[in-house]
């Protein structure tokens, strides 16, 4: 599902975020990404959902060469992967409804199929009767599930989460854990980042270890 | 390679296009749906959204109305422009018999195409029903107002020069006091009105980039509100048309707000002036009226608006647009 092949990233000002790093993970596997502060954990997810480009190496995505793609087939790309943000990155003067939609509106749905697979996923995420109700007036628990049912609505075939339980109390976390767990079981690949060492290690899948941009430890240390 | 990497990409292009080919018509819903959002969202804001029309509205009446004006001065002139003719002053102590014999004799020249003597009584009529100084004019025990004997040349006989040679042949006549060729201040008139319709093409454009300035300020405005949108709808895939249709939207419906606005103020302004620009033509005995926008300078003018709103719009978004990526 995803291969790097020499990876290395250096932002514009100079310093190199992430170091040649080589990994694959399969299709339809879950694998957690960890790592101190800084270690490169969102450059990672970021160079994979083209949100930054690599500077060296090569990315493959589901087969693909997406490390020197035109600019102009990457909202294509980013349709294929469902992306869940720290920050949430909803709409606020939105609906729930809305902003779950989205997704579906952009790649042109058809207004009864919208309705339908947006009911699908709030149902999902225990949302449905939230779903007229404004993002700011859910709790922050709330508002990452609103998160996740926008990124599933298109069913993707590649999850990325950002730190999806950084402002979540543990109980919570471990919910919405056990929520990608889930997706995965019905064949979604999924790619979580977190600094939550106690969290991954209740957790039974692979872990990549970020070290100062360089890769500690890779899925099969782990297999 | 560099082909075969080509042909995957072309590939792989035709698979995102499909979608949009195969269901055209979701794909005009979409933009029915953004239009009709992109008025909502005017609806919602109504003052600015009124102002900014407002200000559209103003610069495209200018100059839609000095055009209007300009159009009517020139049918006005236009429709003196055929019949240039001669107006001759006789003298005031020619005898009604021996005006009616010069008016004979003049008739008879092959330059002449016809010819109508206005006697002093019915110059003296005119003037007191037109003019408002009947009372004025009763008070005199004499009527004061010359023969007039209007002269039409033969067509062959109405350009610059041969209406001069004629007026001089006429003037040179004992009975004659004065001899005023009215085609003269027409073709001064045209001159002008040639001269007023370059100045109103400049005028035009000025106000055109000022359109293009007041609507690409305030779809820079929008886009510069909407800047977490535009970050979260491209990170979820959207393409650049897609995020480009809502501001466009924007764009054309403020052009078409205004231009349908400009067209009120001039038809406003149009009613306003009818009353007293029929009353001058009365005076001229003229059955002139004032004309108002036509319906085809209406089109133009709601075409103009719009196509400017779409391109005042579009270049807002394709300097301000490209420059939000996500990060
Ligand atoms: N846009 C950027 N420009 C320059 N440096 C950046 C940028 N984004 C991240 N970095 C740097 O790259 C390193 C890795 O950042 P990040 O991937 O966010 O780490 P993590 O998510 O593991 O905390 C950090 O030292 C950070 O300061
Ligand atoms: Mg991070």
């Amino acid at each position: 599902m995803i291969r790097f092949t020499n990876v290395s990233k250096r932002y514009p000002g100079g310093f190199e975020a992430l170091t040649n790093i080589s990994f694959h993970m399969e299709k339809g596997a879950m694998a957690f990404l960890t790592g101190h502060s800084g270690a490169g954990k969102s450059t990672l997810l970021k160079l994979i959902a083209l949100i930054e480009r690599c500077t060296r190496g090569q990315i493959f995505l589901d087969g693909e060469n997406v490390s020197d793609i035109h600019r102009r087939r990457i909202p294509y790309i980013r349709r294929k992967i469902g992306f869940i943000f720290q920050d949430h990155h909803l709409l606020y003067d939105r609906t729930v409804y809305d902003n779950v939609a989205l997704p579906l509106v952009i790649a042109g749905y058809r207004h009864q199929d919208i309705g339908r697979r947006v009911r699908a996923a709030l149902d999902k995420l225990g949302l449905l009767s939230k779903e007229r109700m404004y993002p700011i007036t859910l709790s922050g628990g709330e508002q990452q599930r609103v998160g996740i049912a926008r990124a599933v609505v298109n069913k993707p075939m590649l999850l990325l989460a950002d730190e999806p339980t950084g402002n979540l109390d543990p109980d919570l976390s471990r919910e919405i854990m056990q929520l990608f767990g889930l997706f995965n079981e019905v064949g979604v690949s999924v790619l979580i980042a977190t600094h939550d060492v106690e969290l991954i290690h209740s957790m039974d899948y692979p872990v990549l270890a970020l070290d100062h941009g360089r890769l500690a430890a890779t899925a099969e240390d782990y297999a | 390679m560099g082909k075969r990497r080509n042909q995957r990409v072309a590939r792989s292009r035709l698979q995102d296009w499909l979608p949009r080919l195969q269901h055209p018509r979701i794909y005009l819903q979409r933009h029915a749906q953004v239009a009709l959002d992109s008025l909502g969202r005017m609806y919602r804001n109504p003052l600015p959204s009124l102002m900014t029309a407002a200000v559209i509205g103003i610069a495209l009446a200018l100059p839609s109305s000095l055009y209007l004006l300009l159009d009517n001065l020139h049918r006005m002139s236009g429709s003196w422009d055929g019949q240039a003719s001669l107006s001759v002053f006789l003298k005031e102590k020619v005898p009604a018999a021996q005006r009616d014999a010069l008016a004979g004799r003049i008739r008879a020249w092959e330059e002449v195409a016809s010819l109508q003597v206005i006697t002093p009584e019915q110059a003296l009529d005119e003037f007191s029903t037109h003019s408002g100084f009947s009372t004025a004019l009763e008070a005199l025990d004499e009527n004061p107002l010359p023969a007039v004997l209007v002269v039409v040349p033969q067509t062959a006989h109405t350009g610059p020069a041969a209406a001069e040679a004629l007026q001089k042949k006429i003037k040179l006549l004992p009975e004659v006091e004065l001899a005023q060729l009215d085609l003269a201040w027409v073709q001064r008139l045209n001159a002008m009105i040639e001269i007023a319709r370059r100045g109103i093409l400049l005028i035009s454009a000025l106000l055109a980039l000022a359109v293009l300035l007041v609507i690409g300020n305030t779809i820079r405005l929008e886009i510069q509100n909407r800047h977490d949108e535009i970050v979260v709808t491209k990170l979820i895939g959207a393409t650049n048309p897609f995020v480009r249709r809502p501001f466009l939207y924007s764009g054309l419906w403020y052009g078409l707000l205004g231009a349908l606005l400009a067209w009120l103020l001039v038809s406003a302004g149009f009613w306003l002036l009818a009353e007293p620009v029929a009353a001058l033509a009365g005076l001229y005995q003229s059955d002139f009226t004032l004309q108002t926008l036509p319906l085809v300078t209406l089109g133009v003018l709601l075409a103009c608006g719009t196509l400017l709103g779409l391109l005042g719009s579009w270049l807002a978004v394709g300097r301000h647009l490209s420059a939000i990526e996500p990060s």
